[in-house]
Parts: structure tokens; C-alpha cells; sequence
């Protein structure tokens, strides 16, 4: 490993993997890279999942791996941690904004209080094609596990949003 | 099995650590059970939404299984990981709640199951944050966000169809008379529990009975269904006693991990 080698490169390599679901979103932007640890023995990069069962971790896992390695960066490990557990609050403004341009509705704030209000009432999500709010919530689950699927009643068109969690 | 030797080991520190494992295996096998049941609606769904939205909480629910099942192994600490423990044990070695096993039966059976159960599991992960285990309590407040997800949508669905057509409406109240006899189970606290909850680990399920009736009696009501006079309550499944589905469910999930158990994905 290059003796010049600093986290701050390390967490720039990492801002060039892409999350394999949402190709607009780097692993940084999305929140999931959590620390960035330079061992005398490798890098180490600590990473925390969206979902329990999301399947796209060992590609990500991979990802950083291959990533890494294609600016030299040898020996690297990537360690699971799940406390504190992932929250969109985690995604910066910019990542959103890719995500919008992407058509896929960003998160709203997550509001969580903690507590089951088993009826929760949603607040609307604007659509990301005319920004229309008069949009209609057509399922919970969306083609991955972060996502949701909803209905645009001004433009027609069917879009996906990132659930707040 | 070998018997441990008399004298190995203190009693007390036996007691514990096999609770420790117990009651992680149960946390895991509800959630591995009812992943598997609910996979099974993968292209049946009664619409395309639905399809992708069942299949989403079974993969939430099997990702939940397996970091359970991987701490269930490390607490017993015989070498067995999160695959052993999951195709490799017998019916009577899982420890899961007998409303998971029951068969998916219609739309309205499995929302009312889900119901129950999302309900339950996110009580219990609420408590579960507060575990002296780093790591069971990690994974529970994450667990947690994806268990009120799936409240709303089992309640969501329920109402519409409670308080839909005559039809929807009939099946969901068979739904609700159906499944009510095996949520008692749901709140037994037995030896496992107490040791879990007495060692910092586990919370005690009979205090979850309460707040979780709240929820099920507000939602029935929205659905306007009524919640079913039931004299006698099912159990069996945390002492290996199960019924005769889990067998079937078990064979169809282990028979690739059997036939070829040094095979890899």
C-alpha cells in the first residue's frame, strides 16, 4: 500500500462506487459507508445495511472491494455493523436531488416518534416528473426493499419513492 | 448429544447460555418460518403490487432470520452458523410460534397473520433495543423500522378488506376466527424467557399481550370485524411441539441444502 494513503482518498475512491440498485447513488451519498479505518494491515471500511434482507450487500461488498483496488488500494475488509441502524436522514441534500432527476421520489423526513401508530396517514409524495403533489400510494414495497410505488393523478405516470425510514 | 460432565461447568452459566440460545433460535425461526410461508405467494399475488410487497416482507423476514440465527449459533457455540441451524435441524428442533407454520390459505388469511404477527414482532423489537446484547439490540432497532412497515401494510389491507364487499368482508372475519386461536402463544412467558429477561438478554413476551391487543382491537374495529371468542388457545411450537404442516414447509426449504450440503451460491 502507498505510504500517502489517507482516509480522505479512501471515502473519495468510495464516493465513485455506485449502489448496484439506485446507479445515480454512491455508497457514501445513500449512507451506508458508516467509517473508513486505516490499519497498519489494510483499509478497513465499515459499512451498515439498508434492510436486513437487502440483497445487494455482498455486491456492494464486492463493489467497494473492486473499487478500491482499481486506485491501488489493496487488502481491504469490510465489516457489517447494524447499530445505529441506516435512516434516510442519512442521504445529503445532493444524493436527493439525483435521486429526483433520476424519477425516483426523494425521502421525506422520517418523523419517527418510535412509537406504532398502526394507521399511520402519509403525507403526499410530489411526483418527480411534474412535481405534482396529487399523487396516489399504489403499494408499501417497490422493486427493491427501499422503495415504495406510487401514482401521479396530474401527469399519469407510475413512479417509485425511496421510503423514509 | 454428549452429556456434559458432571461438575464441568457452574449450573447456573449452563442454564443461561442454553437460554441465550433458545431464545434467539425462536426469534429466528418465527421470522424464517413465516418468510418461507410468505415466499410462497411469489407469483401468485392477487395483483402484481401485492406480489412484489409479500415477497418483500419475506425477504425482510429472512434477512432477520439469518442475523438471528447467527447469533443463535454463536450463544450455543458448537460451530454451527446461521445455514446449519436453518437446514440441518428437524421439525421438532425448531422452536417457532405454530401461527407461522400454518399454510398461506387465502389473501385474507395471510394479511390477518400478518397482522398478528407484525404487530407482536414490533413490540417485541421496541423492548429488544434495550437488550444488554450489542448486537441483538442493533439489529432490533433496525428490525423494528422494517416490522412497522409491515404493520401498515397488513392493517391497510385488512380494512379494505373487513370493511369492503360481502365477499372480502366474510373472508377476512374467517380470517381473524381462524388464526385468533394461535396468537395466545404469542404471549406465554415460560423457563427460556424468564432466564432471557433475567440474564439482560430477552424481553418477557407476557407484557407484550396488552399494548398488542390495543392494536388488533383498533384496527378489527376500523375493519368491522369482530375479534373471536376463543376458550382455548393453541401452543406447542417453543417446546418443538408443532403441527403437522411444519414438517412439509421444512422438507421443501431444506431438500437443495441437503442434496448438496457443501454446495455454494
Amino acid at each position: 500500500m502507498q505510504a500517502e494513503l489517507t482516509t480522505e482518498a479512501v471515502w473519495e475512491f468510495l464516493d465513485q462506487v455506485m449502489d448496484p440498485e439506485v446507479p445515480v447513488l454512491s455508497v457514501v451519498g445513500l449512507g451506508i459507508v458508516r467509517d473508513v479505518r486505516l490499519d497498519p494491515d489494510g483499509v478497513t471500511v465499515v459499512i451498515t445495511p439498508t434492510y436486513s434482507g437487502c440483497p445487494a450487500m455482498h455486491v456492494i461488498e464486492r463493489d467497494i472491494v473492486t473499487g478500491l483496488a482499481a486506485h491501488g488500494v489493496g487488502l481491504v475488509r469490510v465489516e457489517t455493523v447494524f447499530s445505529p441502524a441506516w435512516t434516510t436522514e442519512w442521504m445529503s441534500d445532493d444524493a436527493k436531488a439525483k435521486l429526483v432527476a433520476y424519477g425516483i421520489a426523494a425521502p421525506a423526513k422520517t418523523n419517527d416518534d418510535g412509537g406504532l401508530v398502526t394507521l399511520t396517514r402519509r403525507g403526499a409524495v410530489a411526483c418527480p416528473y411534474c412535481r405534482s403533489t396529487k399523487t396516489t400510494l399504489r403499494s408499501e414495497f417497490g422493486s427493491t426493499a427501499c422503495k415504495s410505488i406510487h401514482y401521479c393523478d396530474s401527469c399519469s405516470q407510475p413512479f417509485e419513492g425511496f421510503k423514509a425510514i | 448429544m454428549k452429556t456434559a460432565k458432571a461438575g464441568a461447568r457452574p449450573p447456573a452459566a449452563r442454564i443461561s447460555s442454553d437460554a441465550a440460545f433458545q431464545y434467539l433460535l425462536r426469534l429466528g425461526d418465527d421470522r424464517l418460518v413465516l418468510g418461507h410461508r410468505l415466499s410462497e405467494w411469489c407469483g401468485h399475488g392477487p395483483i402484481l403490487e401485492e406480489d412484489i410487497a409479500l415477497t418483500n416482507i419475506a425477504l425482510d423476514l429472512i434477512g432477520q432470520a439469518n442475523l438471528f440465527l447467527e447469533l443463535a449459533g454463536r450463544a450455543e457455540g458448537k460451530g454451527r452458523d446461521q445455514d446449519a441451524l436453518a437446514y440441518f435441524r428437524e421439525a421438532v428442533d425448531y422452536r417457532n410460534l405454530l401461527l407461522v407454520e400454518l399454510p398461506k390459505g387465502d389473501f385474507a388469511f395471510t394479511i390477518a397473520r400478518q397482522l398478528a404477527f407484525s404487530v407482536y414482532s414490533f413490540l417485541q423489537f421496541e423492548a429488544l433495543v434495550k437488550s444488554t446484547n450489542e448486537d441483538l439490540a442493533g439489529i432490533a432497532a433496525k428490525a423494528a423500522k422494517e416490522a412497522k412497515y409491515h404493520v401498515r401494510h397488513s392493517a391497510d389491507w385488512l380494512i379494505k378488506l373487513g370493511d369492503g364487499t360481502d365477499e372480502s368482508h366474510e373472508r377476512a372475519q374467517r380470517a381473524v376466527d381462524e388464526i385468533w386461536r394461535y396468537t395466545g402463544e404469542m404471549f406465554v412467558a415460560d423457563d427460556v424467557d424468564r432466564a432471557a429477561v433475567a440474564i439482560g438478554l430477552g424481553v418477557d413476551p407476557s407484557t407484550l399481550g396488552d399494548p398488542w391487543r390495543g392494536h388488533l382491537d383498533d384496527v378489527l374495529k376500523r375493519a368491522t370485524l369482530i375479534v373471536p371468542e376463543v376458550k382455548f388457545m393453541q401452543r406447542g411450537g417453543r417446546t418443538g411441539n408443532h403441527t403437522e404442516h411444519l414438517g412439509h414447509i421444512l422438507s421443501e426449504m431444506q431438500i437443495v441444502a441437503r442434496s448438496f450440503p457443501t454446495g455454494g451460491w
